[in-house]
């Protein structure tokens, strides 16, 4: 599914005294089955943007294009564009999605979305099956209340949720925001896996530069509603210090990188993983070892 | 120097009940917790999600009772109830989630709540307030509306509403999970600021492996026990057995393991990109 923002703007309050310009002229494409990471100070307008996506919000000015259908336009038969078929498309995870579970067991949960639809028992079985399996919680879970799982565990429950709407994209906000480290990178390897393997296109909103430089392939940098600068992490964290300057960072083996170079040693500062900076300083100092 | 807390053999329970009010299971957060704190120590607790850091942490001010064991947080006994509001006078508290600790539409008026409620004088209120926003470094938005600030700003009026109340020792549950790159580090700052300059003494909560670098001491905690304690130095070379329970190092710690893994001659005991960078020049 792509996803195409051409000249978007959007103000809230406009007209009001409180008018409050949250997007300001934005233009941002994502290809089908991209894994694209947005990154930005609080209040730099990540939130507003991806509710765009789906169509939560209607932009002040400017195009949404959910595979080549323009969200707020006219349809090719004059119809509107059905918005409801778009948000099933379009899955949207926010903020700590634990608080919105409420069901008895974790199976009726999940169900909720798909029975919704008015599909058959068989079917919502299906998905339940398939959405809990997506995010690595087994049968032996089914029966279990969601709220005796720890905050990882119930933090996929409610991914499942959405993923049982069968999602061609799925959205999270700040996923990983209070877990820890192993809860952390479970969860980011199930992502990547059913980017890989059902070729979800995922898009990732967090605040840990090491996460998206680790797995994003595209990254977009909001500042203060703008882009202020787009491309494969490598490219964005290139930019340095001049993040720091915008509220962000770069991930933090870049400074160690920088600081060895800075001290004279021959290396690329250009790194996104602790592992890909230890392989290139092995072969670096083993090479210096036989000179 | 006396401990601030004391705290010994700490049990409690969680339960669940069925439809009919009966105690379904219980779960133990705590099981004989002992942990010691002493005054003006800057100690950072770190352990899964639900090892029971944030359970015991809510012992130290009173929101939470033990089932069993000894605590005495600033010389008074916690488990006496009467003493629950004096305990509070000396802890101070501030949580995950900014938006959840402000109270007030005036920004100077959310940190006037606290000492205003221990029936402090005005002249004295408008004074802590003053000096309150100072020390954070929010005095110029002292008239403002709380809802237009960014995270890190508001967990730092949440913090100087605390301050306020003038407390020995604060305790932070995670209060920088939710922030961005800055607004960590201006939270992060602020709390140095306050053990250093003002000596009082901080209990910080974190998955930021990297914010447990300032601390004096980390304590780990896994299944409500207390498994690891030592300078961050001391705990974090321990990189197999952190990753084991689930947690992690700082990336610089890592960088060495990982060279050391490979074969090279380097200490796993290095913590900021500064050590790492000499101990890395040196193998040259």
């Amino acid at each position: 599914m792509s996803i195409t923002i051409k000249n978007l703007t959007h103000i809230y309050n406009e007209g009001m005294p409180f008018k409050k310009t949250a997007l300001k002229d934005i233009n941002i494409e994502i290809g089908s089955g991209e894994f694209v990471g947005i990154i930005g100070h609080t209040g730099s307008g990540k939130s507003t943007l991806i509710q765009m996506f789906n169509g939560l919000l209607k932009p002040t000015k400017g195009e949404v294009i959910i595979n080549g259908q323009n969200l707020h336009g006219q349809g090719t038969n004059g119809d509107k564009v059905n918005k409801k078929e778009i948000r099933q498309k379009v899955g949207l995870v926010f903020q700590y999605p634990e608080y919105q579970l409420f069901e008895m067991t974790i199976k009726d949960d999940v169900a909720f979305g798909p029975k919704n639809l008015g599909l058959s028992k068989e079917e919502v079985d299906e998905r339940v099956k398939y959405a809990l399996e997506a995010v690595g919680l087994d049968e032996s879970y089914y029966e279990k209340s969601p709220f005796e799982l720890s905050g990882g565990q119930k933090r996929r429950v409610a991914i499942a949720g959405v993923l049982a709407m069968k999602p061609e994209t799925l959205i999270l906000d700040e996923p990983t925001a209070g877990l820890d480290p192993k809860g952390r990178n479970e969860l980011f390897e199930q992502l990547q896996k059913m980017h890989r393997e059902l070729g979800l296109t995922i898009v990732l909103i967090s605040h840990s530069m090491e996460d998206v430089a680790r797995y994003a392939q595209k990254l977009f940098v909001l500042y203060k509603g703008e882009v202020a600068y787009q491309g494969t992490p490598r490219e964005v964290f290139a930019h340095g210090k001049k993040l720091e300057e915008i509220g962000l960072a770069m991930p933090q083996i870049r400074y160690v990188m920088e600081s060895l170079k800075a001290q004279g040693m021959n290396i690329d500062e250009d790194v996104l993983t602790v592992e890909e900076a230890a392989q290139h300083l092995i072969s670096y100092l083993r090479k210096k070892g036989e000179a | 120097m006396n401990n601030i807390i004391d705290a010994n053999n700490l049990v409690f329970e969680y339960y669940n009940y069925d439809d009919n009010g009966e105690v379904k299971d219980t779960i133990r957060a705590l099981e004989g917790t002992s942990i010691q704190v002493k005054e003006g120590e800057f100690v950072v607790i770190l352990g899964h999600n639900g090892s029971g850091k944030s359970t015991f942490a809510k012992h130290l001010n009173g929101i939470l009772s033990p089932k069993e064991g000894t605590l005495v947080v600033c010389g008074i006994d916690a488990l006496d109830k009467d003493k629950t509001w004096d305990i509070r006078k000396e802890v101070g508290m501030v949580f995950q989630n900014p938006d959840n600790q402000i109270v007030a539409t005036i920004i100077e008026e959310d940190v006037a709540f606290g000492p205003e409620n221990l029936g402090i004088e005005p002249t004295e209120i408008r004074k802590r307030v003053d000096e309150a926003l100072e020390t954070v470094g929010m005095t110029e938005y002292m008239k403002d509306s709380p809802n237009k600030l960014s995270g890190g700003q508001k967990q730092r009026i949440a913090i100087a509403g605390v301050i306020a109340m003038k407390p020995r020792c604060i305790v932070f549950d995670e209060s920088t999970a939710m922030l961005d790159p800055i607004g960590r580090r201006q939270v992060m700052s602020t709390m140095e600021k306050l053990n250093k300059e003002y000596g009082i003494t901080i209990i910080h909560i974190t998955h930021y492996m990297q914010e447990a670098i300032l601390a004096d001491r980390i304590v780990v905690m896994d299944k409500g026990h207390v498994i690891m304690e030592g300078t961050p130095r001391e705990v974090f070379k321990e990189v197999k057995t952190l990753k084991e329970i689930g947690l992690d190092v700082p990336d610089t710690t890592y960088l060495a393991y990982l060279l050391q893994e490979a074969g090279f001659n380097i200490s796993t005991e290095l913590l900021t990109v500064e050590e790492v960078t000499k101990a890395i020049c040196q193998l040259q």
